[in-house]
């Protein structure tokens, strides 16, 4: 048993890839609190899919550098973002439905924009992760970004846990309800690049909605959902590279579904709003 | 000479909100038109109106939620810019999430944020007013419970605990009294008063015609424009209340 750890650690590559994916697991699980109280999840999933195009444009102009790839895709995602706002108020059409279009679009362009590139091989990473490849230069990349993200949403936890939970009541309070909505969204993006590396854009709304919805179905405590989401992202995370090593799994797609079969015994099993308790109450 | 209270002892003068020719815009036309009345501590003051008369809308403006078109907003002698922490709104019961993952004291503790701002961990004196407000509103016993685990009367008096706890001297309330059972408006009618007596102004949005004279001091009938503001015994009458109710409203639509 001790081996099965042991063993992959040996291995630099495996020791820089369990602490990344201890590290975003860890922030991802705490962010991924407020996407679930914000009910904001298809929002932040047409988001993620943003990431790519702007990847692409970047590659495209600047060739390929990490922080090409990084600023790409915080423009992309940032212009999508606010180019579904612009839709949604100049015509009759919802956000939602804006954002679909305006996504879909980018990511059709982004795909045959990279295939054209030369950088075929990379197009696999950016979508589905490489947590394996990575480089101490991307470990401490993600360290800053982790830190910085924690940091600021640590920092306006009291504000931001307000708005959530009761916008007009935190308004006459004197928060800056709009302001806030947009640093979150902000930092949101920034948690998405930094789980580029992990699980790449089509699996990294699962890192940053299941931790704290499994939570959310085992607690009635904030802050238990806000730990113990981090907690879970990334542990399930770091386990998750572990498997996939012994059982020569990739890294990224095992990860979120390490995620989604704890949420799984979470959604059946949960002592008070599982399914079982739902049936044996049903049943008196 | 006005009468002093506990919970404004602190500064002897009188505690006055007074609203001067107050207009608030929704869409083309004006929500509210004009709205001139003045009330102060140790006051319970029902705004009643038929739907769309404003009622909503005139304790948005009031809590600071709604940009005003004219006039202003006094309390305490000095204009209202923004908001005021001595002014609670407490939100229609329907607009809550009550599935969210908080406690009953979790809510309440939300309260003293203005006071703790951001950052700062809270003082004794923060605890001491959470606890206050608990045991003032008999929550102490229900305080760990998640806040769908209530009745609509005890999730109504959470809501007056945080604004306890905020030390509001102003309590807007946006008709606190529907679907609550008849046990419920019992208790909360005496609580209200209860909290109108330690010197608190209450101004509620009030539907239900016969149980006015039981709980407010002051009724201001509404729609669209201030019909008439004054004590009970002189403003709710059957003249005034036919005025206000008997056409069809035409004052547009309320604020949701």
């Amino acid at each position: 048993m001790i081996d099965w750890l042991t063993e992959p650690l040996q291995h630099p590559f495996n020791q820089r890839a369990i602490l990344a994916a201890l590290l975003i697991g860890l922030t991802n699980g705490y962010a991924s609190a407020f996407v679930v109280l914000k009910k904001s999840a298809l929002k932040v999933g047409s988001l993620s899919h943003a990431l790519l195009p702007g990847i692409a444009v970047a590659v495209l102009v600047a060739g390929l550098h990490e922080w090409s790839a990084f600023l790409g895709a915080l423009f992309a995602a940032l212009l999508i973002g606010l180019g579904s706002l612009a839709v949604s108020r100049g015509s009759r059409l919802d956000q939602d439905s804006s954002l679909a279009i305006l996504y879909t679009a980018a990511f059709s362009g982004g795909i045959i924009l990279l295939r054209r590139l030369g950088v075929t091989q990379q197009i696999d990473e950016w979508l589905f992760g490489n947590i394996m490849g990575l480089r101490d230069g991307d470990l401490w990349t993600t360290f800053w970004i982790s830190f910085g993200a924690l940091g600021v949403l640590t920092a306006l936890h009291r504000p931001l846990l307000m708005t959530l939970f009761d916008t007009e009541v935190a308004a006459t309070l004197g928060v800056p309800i709009r302001a806030l909505n947009y640093l979150l969204l902000a930092v949101l993006i920034v948690v998405l690049i930094a789980s580029l590396q992990a699980v790449g854009c089509m699996l990294a709304l699962g890192l940053l909605v299941t931790p704290a919805a499994t939570i959310y179905l085992l607690t009635d405590s904030t802050n238990t959902l806000f730990w113990g989401g981090s907690l879970l992202g990334g542990l399930a995370s770091a386990a998750a590279v572990l498997i996939g090593w012994h059982l020569n799994l990739e890294q990224g797609p095992t990860i979120v579904l390490v995620l989604g079969a704890v949420f799984l015994m979470a959604f059946i099993f949960s002592p008070k709003y599982g399914l079982l308790k739902k049936a044996s109450a049903h049943d008196l | 000479m006005p009468v002093t209270h506990d919970s404004c002892a602190h500064c002897g003068h009188h505690h006055e909100l007074r609203v001067e020719n107050l207009g608030v815009r929704y869409r083309e036309g004006l929500a509210l038109d004009g709205i001139s009345f003045a009330s102060s501590c140790g006051s319970c003051v029902a705004l009643i109106g038929p739907n769309g008369a404003g009622k909503s809308t005139l304790l948005k403006a009031i809590a600071g939620l709604l940009p005003i078109e004219t006039g202003k907003i006094i309390w305490r002698g000095t204009q209202v810019a923004k908001w005021s922490r001595e002014i609670a709104y407490l939100p229609q019961r329907e607009n809550v999430d009550w599935q969210f993952p908080i406690t009953v004291r979790g809510v309440v503790r939300m309260g003293r944020y203005p006071q703790a701002g951001w950052w700062r961990p809270f003082s004794a004196s923060d605890e001491a007013a959470i606890e206050h407000a608990l045991a003032a509103m008999g929550l102490l016993d229900l305080q760990n419970r998640q806040i769908s685990a209530l009745s609509g009367g005890q999730q109504q008096r959470v809501f007056l605990a945080r604004a306890l706890a905020q030390e509001a001297h102003v309590l807007l309330l946006d008709e606190p009294f529907s679907g609550l059972d008849h046990p419920a408006k019992t208790a909360l009618a005496q609580t209200l008063r209860d909290l109108t007596r330690e010197g608190r102004l209450v101004l509620a949005a009030h539907h239900d015609l016969d149980t006015v004279r039981d709980i407010y001091d002051e009724v201001l009938l509404l729609r669209r424009k201030c019909l008439a503001f004054g004590p009970v015994v002189k403003v709710f009458t059957e003249a005034l209340l036919e005025q206000t109710f008997a056409q069809p409203a035409n004052a547009g639509k309320e604020f949701a």
